[in-house]
C-alpha cells in the first residue's frame, strides 16, 4: 500500500513556475533562441515555455522535438518511453543557441543521452538546460542552468509531472515507491 | 546372450499365472505355460514343475514372440547407426523376439556370401533371431534379378530393394514370376520415382506452409496399383511396405477382394502421427513414406482393425546422430521403432479401445510369420519354437531415447508416456529381456 | 504493445497485428535518420551481428549492412562461398563457431527452409531470418507492407495481387501472412504449375488468369521468375511466361489508376516486367530498397531491447 503522494505544485504554480523560468531564460539570452523538448513531457512544457518566451518581446522562437531512445545507455530502461518516436527538428541545429527541456532531472544520464542526440545532428554553439524538477541525486556531472523547483529526495521515492496534454491534468508529485519501508520509532 | 548358446539345452522355465494370448488359435484364457528344450512344452491351468525357472507373470498377457518383419540392421558397413548386436538388443528390448533384416547395407545384400554372413553374425551376437531378405534386383539397382535360389537356400526369408522401388514393370513383373517358383512375396516400397523426386515430406498444407517440396499421395498409389495389377497378372506375392495412404489401403482391400495374393504392413508411426508434426523442422519426424494427413491415418488405423492391413512392422532406420542434426531437407530419411512400438501402439490404439488386443498381437505374430512362412512361429502351440513374450497393459513407460539399447536416437516419440510395456521376452526358452522397473518414470 | 514477444525473427506467421504495427512504426523513426547529416545512433553501440549469407544475395546483404552500421553495431560478414562451408563444413558446425564469437545477432540467409528456426534451436543469439528457402523472408514483407502503408495510408482493405512462381516463393508467403493478418484481400496469380497445394492456408485466394488477377487491384507486386530455380517442367519457356503473365501496359491499366507496382528485385526486365511499365511513375520499387534498411533498423533496434531485458532480468 502507497500513502498518497504530497503535490509538489498544483497547476497554478506550474504556471507560475514556468513563466518565471521563461522571464530568467529572457534575461540570460538576447540572441535567437531554440528551445527543444525531450519525449515525452519535455515536449509540452518546452512548448509552453516557447509560448512565454514568445510573448514576453514578440521575438521567433524555434522549436523541437528530442526522442533519445535510440541514445540510451541501456535499452532495458526504455520501459518508460516503450514507443520510439521521431525526432523533429526542422532548423539546422549548428551554429544555435539551445535550450533542451525536461520535466525532471534525476541521475542525469537522459540528459546525457539528448546531448549525444544533438551533437549527432549538429554543433550547437550552446546548450543550457531548463528542468521542471531538480531531484538531485546524479551519476554523471550534469547541472541544469534553469530549474523550476529543486527537492532533495531519496532514491526510494518516485516523482511524477503530469501535464494536461498527457494526464488531463497539471500537478507535479513526490511519492513513496512501491514497496513501503518499515517505520522508524 | 548370443545366439550360439541356443545349441545347448536351457533350463526349463515356467510362466505362471498369465493371460494366454494366441490369436492363431483364437485360445484367450489363463494358462500356465512351460517352455523347455527350445520348444514349448505344455500349456494348462496349473502346471507344476520342480525344476523349472519360475517367472510369475499373473495380471500380464503372453503372447507368441512378436516378429517385425521390416528392420534395418545397417550391419554389414554402416555400423556407427546400428549392428546386428545392438539392434537385436534393441529388438528383444521392445518385445520383438525375431526379426526380418532388409538388404540395404553396405554392400547390399544381393549374394549369398553377405546372406551368410548376417547369419554368422547373428548367431555369434544376435540376441534374437534374424531372418534376412535379400535384394530383388543386383546392386539394388532395378535391373538385374538376383540368384533367389541361391538366396533362398542360403536362408533369404522374402525379396525387396527397400529403400527404393523396383521401379521398372517389366522388372516387377519378373520378379514376381521368379520369386513365385519359391512362393516368396516381393517387398515393395511403392513410390514412383519421378512424382517424389526431391521430396522431403507429405505434399499438402503443411508441405506448402514450410516451404518443403512435398510428394503427393499419388506416388504411393501409382505404385501399389501397378504392384497389385502384376501380381494378379503373374500369381505372384506382392507385399506393400509400410504402406501409408487411403487410396493404396483401399486398392488393397480391392485387391484381396477379387483374389490377389497381395499383403501390407503398417508402421507405428503412421497409425499415431501426422505430417504436423514436421512443423518445427525436427528432423526425427522425417521418413519416407512421410507422415500423412489425418484422413490417411485414420485409414491406417481402419485398414489394420478390419484386417486390409496384415501386419505392424516398425521400419526400424537407425542414423547416427551427426546425420540427422542437420536441415530438414539434407537430413536423411528414417527413424527407428523397435524400443517404441509395443508402448506407443498399447496406449493410444489399444488402451483407447480402437485396436482389439488379439488383432494387436496378431499383426505382429500370426500375420509376419505366415507372410514371410516362418516355422514354428507366430503361435503358442505344442511343440512350437520357445519365443514368447510377456506384455503389461498396465505398467507405466516413459519413452526415453538416451535409455535405449539401440545405438541411434532418431525417435519421433521421445517423451510419450504410455501405458504398456514388455515385461519379458524369451528367445528359444532363453530369458533375453527383463523390462520389470524399466523405464517407470 | 511495447514490445515483439519473441526474441527472433524467423518469420511472419504468428506474429501478431500489433507487433507487425510495432515494427512499421518504429521503422518510421528510423527513416528519419536516414534524412540526417550523419546517419549514425549509438543505439547497438559494442553489439556483434554476424550476416551469415548461405545464398549469394547483393542488395539484402548490403541493406542489412546499411542498417547494422547506422547502429554503431560491430558487423562480423560470412558466407559460403570461399569459406569452410565450401570445405564440407555442415550449417550445424558453422552455427557452433558463429556462436563461438558470442555474437548478439545473427542475420541468416541459406537455401535451406527452416534454417533460421535451425540456428535458433541451437544458438543464443538473436536470430533474424533474411530468407530461408521457400519458407519465408520476413524483412521483405514488412519492408512491402512499409511501403504500402507510406502511400496507401493502411493496410487493412488493400487488394494485393501477387503474380508469379508461389510455390518457390518465400516473398509470396510471408507477404500473404502478413496483408492477410492485417486485413488486406490478397490474391495469387501463376501458372497452375507454379501455385503450391493447399495454398488457401496461406490466406491468399487463387486467379490463373492474369487479366482477371489485376481487376481493380491497389497493389501489383511482381515475383521475379527465378531462372536458377526453374524447370522445364513448371515452365515450358519464358517466351510463354511473359505473354501470359508479364505486367504490361495492357494490362497496368486494368489495375486501378493509383496502383503500386512493386517487385522484390532484382527485375528481369522483359520478362516478369515491361521495360516501360518498370519505369512507370507508379512504381515504388526503388522506395522499397530504401525502406528495407528503415524496417532492418526497426526489427534489430525492437530485438536489442528484448535483449537486453531478457539479461537484465
Amino acid at each position: 500500500m502507497t500513502a498518497t503522494p504530497r503535490v509538489l505544485m498544483d497547476a497554478g504554480k506550474m504556471d507560475r513556475t514556468l513563466a518565471r523560468m521563461a522571464a530568467e531564460i529572457r534575461e540570460r539570452e538576447s540572441d535567437t533562441l531554440a528551445v527543444v523538448g525531450i519525449r515525452t513531457r519535455g515536449v509540452h512544457l518546452a512548448a509552453r515555455l516557447r509560448d512565454k518566451l514568445q510573448r514576453i518581446d514578440d521575438r521567433q522562437v524555434d522549436f523541437g522535438i528530442l526522442d533519445i531512445n535510440l541514445y540510451r545507455d541501456d535499452l532495458s530502461m526504455v520501459a518508460d518511453h516503450p514507443v520510439l518516436r521521431k525526432t523533429e527538428i526542422s532548423f539546422p541545429v549548428s551554429g544555435r543557441r539551445l535550450v533542451l527541456v525536461d520535466d525532471v532531472l534525476y541521475t542525469g544520464r537522459t540528459i546525457r543521452a539528448a546531448l549525444d542526440a544533438l551533437t549527432d545532428l549538429g554543433r550547437p554553439t550552446a546548450i543550457q538546460l531548463a528542468v521542471l524538477v531538480d531531484r538531485g541525486l546524479r551519476e554523471v556531472p550534469i547541472q541544469p542552468d534553469f530549474i523550476g523547483m529543486a527537492v532533495p529526495t531519496q532514491a526510494d521515492q518516485h516523482v511524477r509531472v503530469l501535464v494536461r496534454e498527457e494526464d488531463g491534468v497539471d500537478r507535479v508529485e513526490l511519492g513513496e515507491r512501491v514497496l513501503p519501508k518499515r517505520e522508524k520509532p | 546372450m548370443p545366439m550360439k548358446l541356443l545349441d545347448q539345452p536351457s533350463q526349463p522355465l515356467l510362466l505362471k499365472g498369465g493371460c494366454l494370448l494366441d490369436p492363431a488359435s483364437g485360445r484367450h484364457e489363463n494358462h500356465d505355460l512351460l517352455l523347455a528344450g527350445g520348444r514349448i512344452k505344455a500349456l494348462a491351468p496349473n502346471l507344476n514343475v520342480p525344476d523349472a525357472r519360475v517367472l510369475d507373470v499373473a495380471g500380464k498377457w503372453v503372447v507368441p514372440g512378436l516378429i517385425d518383419m521390416h528392420v534395418h540392421l545397417r550391419e554389414p558397413g554402416g555400423e556407427d547407426a546400428e549392428t546386428i548386436a545392438t539392434g537385436t538388443r534393441a529388438a528383444v528390448a521392445g518385445g520383438f523376439t525375431a526379426v526380418a533384416a532388409m538388404p540395404n547395407t553396405v554392400p547390399v545384400n544381393d549374394d549369398q556370401s553377405v546372406t551368410r554372413f548376417i547369419l554368422a553374425q547373428a548367431a555369434r551376437e544376435g540376441v534374437a533371431r534374424v531372418y534376412p531378405i535379400g535384394c530383388v534386383t543386383k546392386g539394388s539397382s532395378g535391373r538385374e534379378l538376383t540368384e533367389m535360389g541361391n538366396q533362398v537356400e542360403a536362408g533369404c526369408v522374402a525379396f525387396s530393394d527397400d529403400g527404393k522401388p523396383v521401379a521398372s514393370a517389366q522388372v516387377m513383373r519378373r520378379a514376381l514370376e521368379y520369386a513365385g517358383v519359391f512362393g516368396l512375396p516381393i517387398i515393395d516400397h511403392c513410390e514412383d520415382p519421378t512424382l517424389a523426386a526431391g521430396a522431403v515430406m507429405n505434399e499438402g498444407a503443411v508441405s506448402t506452409a514450410l516451404g518443403l517440396r512435398g510428394m503427393p499421395d499419388a506416388a504411393e498409389e501409382v505404385m501399389v496399383d501397378r504392384n497389385i495389377r502384376l501380381a494378379g497378372l503373374t500369381g505372384g506375392r506382392v507385399h506393400i511396405a509400410h504402406i501409408s495412404t487411403r487410396g493404396a489401403i483401399e486398392s488393397v482391400r480391392l485387391g484381396k477382394a477379387t483374389g490377389v495374393r497381395v499383403t501390407a504392413e503398417v508402421t507405428p508411426h503412421h497409425l499415431l502421427l501426422t505430417e504436423e508434426a514436421v512443423r518445427g523442422y525436427d528432423t526425427d519426424f522425417r521418413m519416407n513414406p512421410p507422415l500423412r494427413s489425418e484422413a490417411d491415418r485414420a485409414a491406417c488405423v481402419a485398414g489394420l482393425v478390419d484386417g486390409t492391413i496384415d501386419a505392424i512392422a516398425t521400419d526400424h532406420a537407425p542414423h547416427a546422430r551427426e546425420f540427422k542434426n542437420v536441415e530438414f531437407n539434407a537430413a536423411p530419411n528414417g527413424v527407428i521403432g523397435l524400443e517404441t512400438a509395443i508402448p506407443v501402439l498399447m496406449d493410444r490404439l489399444v488402451a483407447t479401445g480402437l485396436l482389439a488386443p488379439a488383432r494387436l498381437v496378431e499383426a505382429l505374430t500370426v500375420a509376419p510369420s505366415r507372410i514371410l512362412k516362418l516355422e514354428g512361429q507366430g503361435s503358442l502351440a505344442v511343440d512350437s519354437l520357445a519365443d514368447v513374450t510377456v506384455l503389461d497393459p498396465e505398467h507405466p513407460f516413459t519413452v526415453d531415447a538416451r535409455r535405449f539399447r539401440s545405438l541411434s536416437r532418431n525417435t519421433p516419440f521421445n517423451g510419450w508416456r504410455c501405458r504398456g510395456s514388455v515385461t519379458f521376452t524369451i528367445v528359444a526358452g532363453y530369458l533375453v529381456h527383463d523390462g520389470r522397473g524399466d523405464f517407470a518414470g | 504493445m511495447a514490445d515483439l514477444s519473441d526474441r527472433h525473427l524467423l518469420g511472419i506467421e504468428g506474429l501478431a497485428s500489433e507487433e507487425i504495427t510495432l515494427i512499421l512504426d518504429t521503422a518510421e523513426s528510423m527513416v528519419e535518420i536516414g534524412q540526417r547529416e550523419i546517419k549514425k545512433v549509438p543505439t547497438l553501440r559494442g553489439k556483434t551481428v554476424v550476416n551469415f549469407f548461405y545464398e549469394p544475395s547483393t542488395r539484402t546483404r548490403s541493406s542489412f549492412e546499411i542498417a547494422e552500421k547506422r547502429l554503431s553495431a560491430d558487423i562480423v560478414n560470412f558466407s559460403a562461398s570461399g569459406s569452410s562451408v565450401s570445405k564440407g563444413e555442415t550449417l550445424l558446425d558453422t552455427a557452433r563457431t558463429l556462436e563461438a564469437m558470442e555474437p548478439n545477432f545473427i542475420v541468416i540467409r541459406h537455401g535451406a527452409s527452416g534454417a533460421a528456426r535451425f540456428l535458433a534451436d541451437r544458438c543464443r543469439a538473436s536470430i533474424i531470418n533474411a530468407g530461408d528457402g521457400m519458407h519465408e523472408h520476413p524483412t521483405q514483407a514488412l519492408l512491402d507492407a512499409f511501403t504500402m502503408r507510406r502511400h496507401k495510408k493502411k493496410l487493412a482493405g488493400l487488394n494485393v495481387a501477387i503474380v508469379g512462381d508461389i510455390t518457390h516463393s518465400r516473398v509470396a508467403r510471408s507477404n500473404a501472412y502478413l496483408l492477410t493478418t492485417m486485413g488486406a484481400r490478397v490474391t495469387f496469380c501463376g501458372p497452375a504449375t507454379m501455385i503450391p497445394p493447399h495454398v488457401e492456408c496461406l490466406g491468399a485466394r487463387v486467379e490463373s488468369r492474369m487479366e482477371k488477377a489485376l481487376e481493380g487491384v491497389d497493389v501489383i507486386m511482381m515475383l521475379r521468375i527465378q531462372r536458377e530455380r526453374q524447370s522445364r517442367l513448371a515452365l515450358p519457356s519464358l517466351r510463354e511466361y511473359t505473354r501470359l503473365y508479364g505486367l504490361d501496359r495492357r494490362r497496368l491499366n486494368l489495375a486501378h489508376p493509383e496502383a503500386l507496382i512493386m517487385h522484390p528485385g532484382p527485375i528481369n526486365r522483359g520478362v516478369e516486367i515491361a521495360d516501360d511499365v518498370a519505369d512507370d511513375p507508379r512504381s515504388v520499387i526503388l522506395e522499397q530498397v530504401a525502406n528495407g534498411v528503415a524496417i532492418r533498423m526497426a526489427v534489430l533496434y525492437l530485438l536489442a531491447r528484448n535483449w537486453d531485458a531478457h539479461e537484465a532480468a
